[in-house]
């Protein structure tokens, strides 16, 4: 098997996926986070402004979905067929939710009557909290494992049973986390009564993060054990779950003393420990099977060839620079508070 | 109903209206280019206007090409599991060539093209938005070339077999180039710039017949014709191009264009008709010999006849294949008329006399419009029942573990959002429209940009 210093192609291209996931979790995860937060604002001016802090970047932050996805097709085609045809429901209805959203981004602020707005306001909100709860749901479905049986295929009945106990919480988890992660957001992007408001807002969603995460580690490691199994056995891979306790920890710390731009750091850095996390215990699997770990997907019956490998992971070398260089450029732009003009939604 | 029937038609559902966008995003990003280009060189601030008010409507197409373009990227997945599969290992590379080189660039670079009038220099902007078009012709190269791939696979060899088989890689270049990504990326790419073009020509003619914003819509008019009447002729090239290449790689799909179905006879080439299937005949007004002449330059040239195939590898919809076929040509035949008419006008220094004209180009917007969703159809249509020429078909390419509920579910639900999406489509391209272009007249006085943060703290 081809190697590039010292790592399998298989390998390298997990990370690439893991990569973009954790970029997607951090760049939409903090426009989902902030739209969740969307009705807790009382004044039409507020919520402006929230919508337009997110206005020049949710169409980018999305891209991350499109090349994640693009990623995971690539590179491991019969994990992203699988995944998909087996979360069909939760799947068609992230996509709704996410049009949904949308819809609502660009109509709210085109007409100007009270109920037009509102109704807009109430499907914006609700998308996003849909749309935070459903990426968990997935990610708790694929931690447990789900039904696959022989040549990958799914074998239950692909109606409800993407929602169990396990996924309900992570779902949960990862909807207030997010709601944390926007709500810093929004104190880096706003002034006056809606950054007090959101100060006051900030310290309550980290509250509920930390209760619900902490039941879901409580529960994870009494009903799921294979899961920590490596953790375990490997007392070095410790560091992970301290760093992110000590991350989650140092959130409330700055966001105390109102150093907003470190706490946005740190809540992103949050996010990614969590991923890594889920990295480590998955790796070498990807999906696992409920029914017989023989059908596990791993990071290796599920990839594409070598020669594939190698000239995708060309390409990123080349590409991920650039994508970079123009990322930075267009934050740079837009950095500081918003100020609502002519172009404004 | 089957499954494969309700993926079928969702697929066809969700492209289709995904393929309204794209295109629309393709031609007005290139009109942006152009008025932003003579506004720099210029310095006359109509220009900038004129940039402004149409990066306004790109803006709505290019948000509805992502929220749709999502889907088609999921449904692969959800709907197509033993597709995907199967073409995993080729399309890998070219999707992801597409995600890094193309559409993060275009994403990217949207953010200050849309927001960005204010914040960055004149010049940057014009980079910023030369970015984004570029951005959207490169998505467009990899997604031709990965349905190309489909029409004629190269580049690759098969591993495993029954339900393991799948195509690997062993070419970037050859996949890339396959025999017709060439052909088929220039005739989308002109299909594209012609949607956008065309709807600059409505835009601007109900301007000129409503009597408002008369003179720079003049002025956009015929920038915007010259481009429209050299990308006009420019598609029968392009056409005739791809026609050539279908009739070496696919006969059995050239041949369900003309309703040609004797094995290696002289092939006629009908203006319009009607195919019956089932007695293997033709109504319709012909020129004898016509496709003959088109691929041979020579009358008597035999082609490949449908019935050279076994019944159940090649196209059963012939007429409707005929048919979207025929309509695709015959609205490239209008355009070329139209533009050329137009131009000859506008020689005879006539052309905004005739208001009928001007009408006629309000609505002519639609016929890339259906050209390009006909042509796609055609294209389709005619390679089954493949959905990788010769290799997979498409009743084997379905997700075996999802069922019809599932499938009838999204699919109504899909029919419902897209109904949603279309509304705000109309409504948005038409407040839009009505707004108009930024006014001088009126615009003095415009207040200030507002520092919002004072109405905040007041609040």
């Amino acid at each position: 098997m081809d190697t590039f210093l010292g790592l399998d192609y298989q390998t390298w291209w997990f990370l690439v996926v893991g990569g973009l996931f954790s970029g997607y979790a951090v760049l939409d995860g903090f426009d989902f986070g902030a739209g969740a937060w969307h009705l807790f604002f009382r004044e039409e001016t507020s919520r402006r402004i929230a919508i337009n802090a997110v206005g020049p970047v949710w169409d980018g932050n999305e891209v991350w979905l499109v090349i994640g996805g693009g990623a995971l097709f690539a590179g491991f085609p019969i994990m992203y067929a699988t995944l998909f045809s087996s979360l069909y429901i939760p799947f068609i209805v992230f996509l709704v939710f996410i049009i949904f959203r949308a819809v609502a981004i660009e109509f709210r602020s085109k007409e100007k009557m009270a109920w037009w707005r509102k109704t807009w306001d109430i499907c914006y909100s609700i998308s996003n909290i849909m749309l935070a709860f459903l990426l968990g749901v997935v990610l708790g479905n694929v931690l447990q494992g789900i039904e696959i049986g022989e040549n990958y295929e799914y074998q239950g009945n692909g109606l409800l049973e993407f929602i169990n106990p396990y996924s309900v919480l992570t779902g949960l988890s990862v909807l207030f986390l997010l709601m944390t992660h926007g709500a810093i957001y929004l104190l880096l992007k706003t002034e006056g009564g809606l950054y007090e408001k959101l100060t006051y807002l900030v310290k309550r969603s980290i509250i509920a993060f930390v209760v619900i995460f902490t039941l879901t580690t409580l529960y994870t490691l009494i009903f799921i054990p294979h899961l920590s199994a490596k953790i375990r056995t490997n007392p070095m891979l410790y560091i992970v779950p301290l760093a992110a306790f000590l991350s989650i920890a140092n959130i409330p710390r700055l966001a105390s003393k109102k150093k907003y731009l470190r706490a946005f750091l740190f809540s992103s850095l949050t996010i990614c420990l969590m991923l890594i996390l889920v990295a480590i215990e998955l790796y070498p699997n990807l999906l696992l099977s409920s029914l017989d770990s023989k059908h596990n997907i791993d990071i290796y019956n599920a990839a594409s060839s070598q020669k594939s490998l190698k000239i995708m992971l060309t390409m990123v070398i080349i590409g991920a620079p650039l994508v970079l260089t123009y990322t930075i450029f267009v934050y740079n732009t837009f950095r500081g508070k918003v100020k609502l003009d002519e172009h404004s939604y | 109903m089957e499954v494969e029937i309700l993926s079928r038609i969702q697929f066809a559902f969700t492209i289709a209206f995904h393929y309204i966008y794209p295109p629309l995003s393709i031609g007005i990003g290139l009109m942006m280019v152009i008025f932003e280009s003579i506004y720099i060189k210029t310095r006359k601030k109509e220009y900038e206007n004129l940039a402004r008010f149409w990066t306004k409507i790109f803006a709505v197409t290019f948000g509805l090409g992502v929220a749709t373009g999502i889907v088609m990227e999921f449904e692969f997945g959800t709907n197509w599991a033993t597709y995907s599969r199967f073409v995993g290992d080729v399309f890998g590379s070219a999707l992801a060539a597409e995600g890094i080189f193309a559409f993060a660039l275009e994403s990217g670079f949207l953010g200050v093209l849309l927001f960005g009038w204010n914040r960055v220099k004149p010049w940057v902007h014009l980079v910023s938005t030369i970015g984004v078009f570029l951005g959207s012709m490169f998505s467009a190269i990899w997604i031709v070339v990965a349905n190309s791939w489909q029409q004629t696979p190269a580049g690759y060899h098969i591993v495993g077999e029954g339900f393991n088989a799948r195509a690997e890689i062993t070419d970037f270049w050859a996949m890339v180039f396959n025999p017709s990504s060439v052909d088929r990326i220039t005739h989308v790419w002109l299909g594209a710039l012609l949607s956008g073009a065309f709807l600059v020509l409505s835009v601007h003619a109900y301007y000129i017949l409503k009597n408002r914003h008369v003179d720079i819509s003049k002025k956009a008019f015929k920038i915007t014709l010259i481009v429209a009447t050299i990308f006009s002729l420019a598609q029968l090239f392009t056409g005739h191009q791809s026609a050539d290449g279908v009739s070496k790689n696919q006969p059995a799909k050239l041949a369900a264009f003309e309703g040609h179905y004797t094995v290696k006879a002289p092939a006629d080439m009908y203006i319009m008709g009607i195919v019956n299937n089932k007695e293997q005949k033709v109504t319709g007004l012909k020129i004898p010999g016509g496709l003959s002449f088109l691929l041979e330059y020579d009358f008597t040239a035999p082609v490949t006849g449908l019935n050279a195939f076994p019944e159940e590898d090649r196209p059963g919809q012939v007429n409707a294949v005929f048919q979207f076929y025929h309509l695709m040509v015959m609205i490239g035949m209008t355009l070329i008329a139209l533009t050329l008419f137009a131009s000859f006008l506008w020689w005879r220094g006539k052309l905004f006399d005739k208001r009928w004209l001007l009408v006629v180009f309000v609505f002519a917007t639609l016929l890339p419009q259906i050209a390009n969703q006909v042509g796609w159809f055609a294209a389709e249509m005619g390679r089954q029942p493949w959905v990788v020429y010769g290799m997979l078909r498409t009743s084997d390419a379905l997700s075996a573990s999802v069922n019809a509920n599932q499938v009838l579910f999204s699919l109504i639900l899909f029919t419902a959002i897209y109904l949603l999406l279309f509304i705000l489509f109309v409504y948005l391209i038409d407040k839009k429209i009505k707004h108009g272009p930024y006014d001088e007249s009126v615009s003095n006085d415009r207040p200030l940009q507002n520092d919002i943060s004072n109405v905040v703290t007041e609040i």
